[in-house]
């Protein structure tokens, strides 16, 4: 693992991208590391493309330029690949992942991915309604990123995110347990 | 460190943290992106009962200051947040708060002026208000938003001088990051209670504040007011250094990043400077002598020490977030230069004017000032003043 991963969030405006990168700066942070988390700030309106940002290290981060070479791409919805390039920039060893029922061949296909970034999928929409009761993908596709990078180890940011939830849903416990549950299915369910 | 003083937080949630923290009598504010989450959430914490202040939602910026020199005349600690346009409407009110000698702390986030509206950061509004007689302090990150906010309370009422603490917007402002927090306690033993001398609630000692000031006397209270800027800076650095002893980060006028031994620097405030520690790293790595200079205090401008930090360098470039429409360097360039020449330096001296309405500066383009420092080292000729990440 580098030093440093920088990831790449896309969704839809209200979709939750922000929140996602949010929510993964604070798990990494609980497991000792140095983080950044940023939107970006364009024009945005629901349902509009948006991006945001991260960034995790094992020392402090210092660099404040927007992120244009991520190691890691996670898609949110899988209609932008149609309209949003989302594998702009990413290094050639990168890695993309898809909330998506599709499998990676298919994806690597439609978006004629050739060279060495990994592709995966997985379907976090499913998860998330089965799990939460709504589609908020951004959960699930948190556990799918730790199966694929390892970058966090997944006992202990298990257990930091259901502690941070605790806190903000205490009246209702069935939240906690469906985003716990949500996280681990997409940890298990992500495909190569 | 204990682990709950650990936390994953936005610049504006650092400030309000401080905020909450410092407990101020009044916060008096309206609301301007990207700074209106600082005093949102301050809001919520008074809604929430965990901070005892006054809050004063008003009608404008201006009524803002307004309300804010009110509450410090009575004798209140006074605090407020805004950005750009909001800073603009506030300009004849921080006069107004300056020339009473009111210790106001304002936490401004960095944004550019219109026209054309743009919401995104540079230094433009901070410099339009750097001849109004506040203390300017500049943070890198969400870190030193916080430590910077703490600190100014304590800077302000010593000084008796207000004082604007800034973030770039969005980028510090709306990036999360790691920061380490001091205890609630430690906060209050640090800024401890406000004491004015004379406040217009003292019945005992009655008061009258902003008389007219003719031609009799007005000369003789703005003399004192600049003697009292003078005056400041020893306050700062006390602070900075008593800051330092709680907390473990102490801080000066300026940082100097792998300077001493260097052949030539870049000289930047606010953000941009931790992007270009990590070029001053790689450069390093690769056997350049290449160091960084990052003013925090602008206001007032700490000339013989940042000239001396700068002596024994071959080539400097300064690095301007924003433009002064004059025909010639941005304001922190023209500093700088007057602090070489009171110094008896001669030096290559290089302006870049770099991301106005929040451009991205990268990496590559911070190396490419290096390189050219390093060419006019050997003699060649540059431009005095670049453009940079700019079509022409």
């Amino acid at each position: 693992m580098k030093e440093m991963t920088e990831i790449r969030w896309h969704g839809r405006g209200g979709q939750g991208a922000k929140t996602a990168a949010l929510l993964l700066a604070d798990a990494a942070l609980g497991s000792g590391k140095y983080v950044q988390a940023f939107p970006e700030y364009g024009p945005e309106r629901m349902g509009a493309p948006v991006a945001s940002f991260d960034r995790i290290s094992s020392k402090p981060i210092l660099l404040h330029s927007a992120v244009t070479n991520p190691d890691v791409v996670l898609v949110l919805d899988p209609t932008l690949i149609e309209s949003v390039d989302i594998t702009e920039g990413v290094l050639d060893d990168g890695i993309v992942i898809i909330n998506t029922e599709k499998s990676p061949a298919d994806i690597r296909k439609e978006l004629n991915i050739t060279g060495k970034i990994k592709v995966y999928t997985v379907d976090a929409s499913k998860i998330s309604k089965e799990t939460i009761g709504r589609d908020i993908p951004n959960t699930p596709l948190l556990g799918a990123l730790l199966k694929v990078t390892g970058m966090l180890d997944f006992k202990e940011t298990i257990e930091d995110t259901r502690k941070k939830l605790e806190k903000k849903f205490k009246s209702k416990p069935e939240v906690i347990d469906g985003n716990i549950k949500a996280i681990e299915r997409a940890y298990n369910e992500v495909k190569s | 460190m204990a682990k709950s003083n650990i936390l994953a937080r936005t610049g504006n949630e650092a400030m309000a943290e401080a905020m909450r923290q410092i407990n101020p009598d009044v916060v008096a504010a309206y609301p301007i992106t990207p700074a209106t989450e600082i005093v949102q959430i301050f809001a919520s914490y008074v809604a929430d009962g965990l901070v005892d202040t006054e809050f004063v939602p008003v009608e404008s910026e201006h009524s803002a200051m307004s309300a804010c020199i009110g509450s410090a005349a009575a004798g209140g600690r006074t605090m407020t947040g805004t950005s750009s346009q909001g800073l603009a409407l506030m300009a004849e009110m921080l006069y107004i708060a300056a020339g009473l000698r009111l210790p106001i702390v304002l936490a401004d986030v960095n944004r550019a002026l219109s026209s054309p509206i743009n919401i995104h950061c540079d230094h433009s509004d901070t410099m339009m208000v750097k001849e109004a007689g506040w203390i300017q302090i500049f943070s890198e990150n969400a870190q030193e938003a916080y430590d910077n906010m703490v600190q100014a309370v304590k800077i302000a009422e010593k000084a008796r001088i207000p004082v604007v603490v800034t973030t770039d917007g969005f980028i510090i402002s709306h990036g999360m990051e790691r920061i380490e927090i001091l205890d609630d306690k430690d906060v209050k033993d640090f800024v401890g209670q406000y004491k004015p001398e004379n406040y217009l609630l003292n019945l005992d000692k009655p008061i009258t504040v902003g008389a007219l000031d003719f031609t009799d006397y007005y000369f003789e209270h703005k003399r004192q007011q600049i003697e009292a800027i003078k005056d400041s800076m020893p306050v700062i650095l006390d602070v900075g250094k008593e800051f330092g002893n709680k907390s473990g980060r102490s801080y000066g006028f300026f940082e100097k990043y792998k300077l001493d031994d260097a052949d030539c620097a870049i000289v930047v405030m606010g953000s941009t400077a931790g992007t270009t520690k990590v070029v001053v790293d790689n450069l390093r790595a690769k056997g350049l002598k290449v160091g960084l200079l990052k003013p925090r205090v602008f206001r007032p401008f700490p000339k013989a020490e940042l000239a001396d930090a700068l002596k024994n360098l071959k080539a400097i470039a300064v690095m301007d977030r924003s433009d002064s429409g004059n025909a010639q360097e941005g304001p922190l360039c023209l500093e700088i230069k007057a602090a070489l020449y009171d110094a008896n330096l001669s030096k290559a001296l290089l302006n870049y004017i770099y991301g106005l309405g929040g451009r991205d500066i990268k990496i590559e383009e911070i190396e490419k000032i290096y390189t050219d420092l390093g060419e006019a080292i050997k003699g060649s000729k540059k431009p005095k003043i670049t453009y940079i990440g700019v079509r022409e």
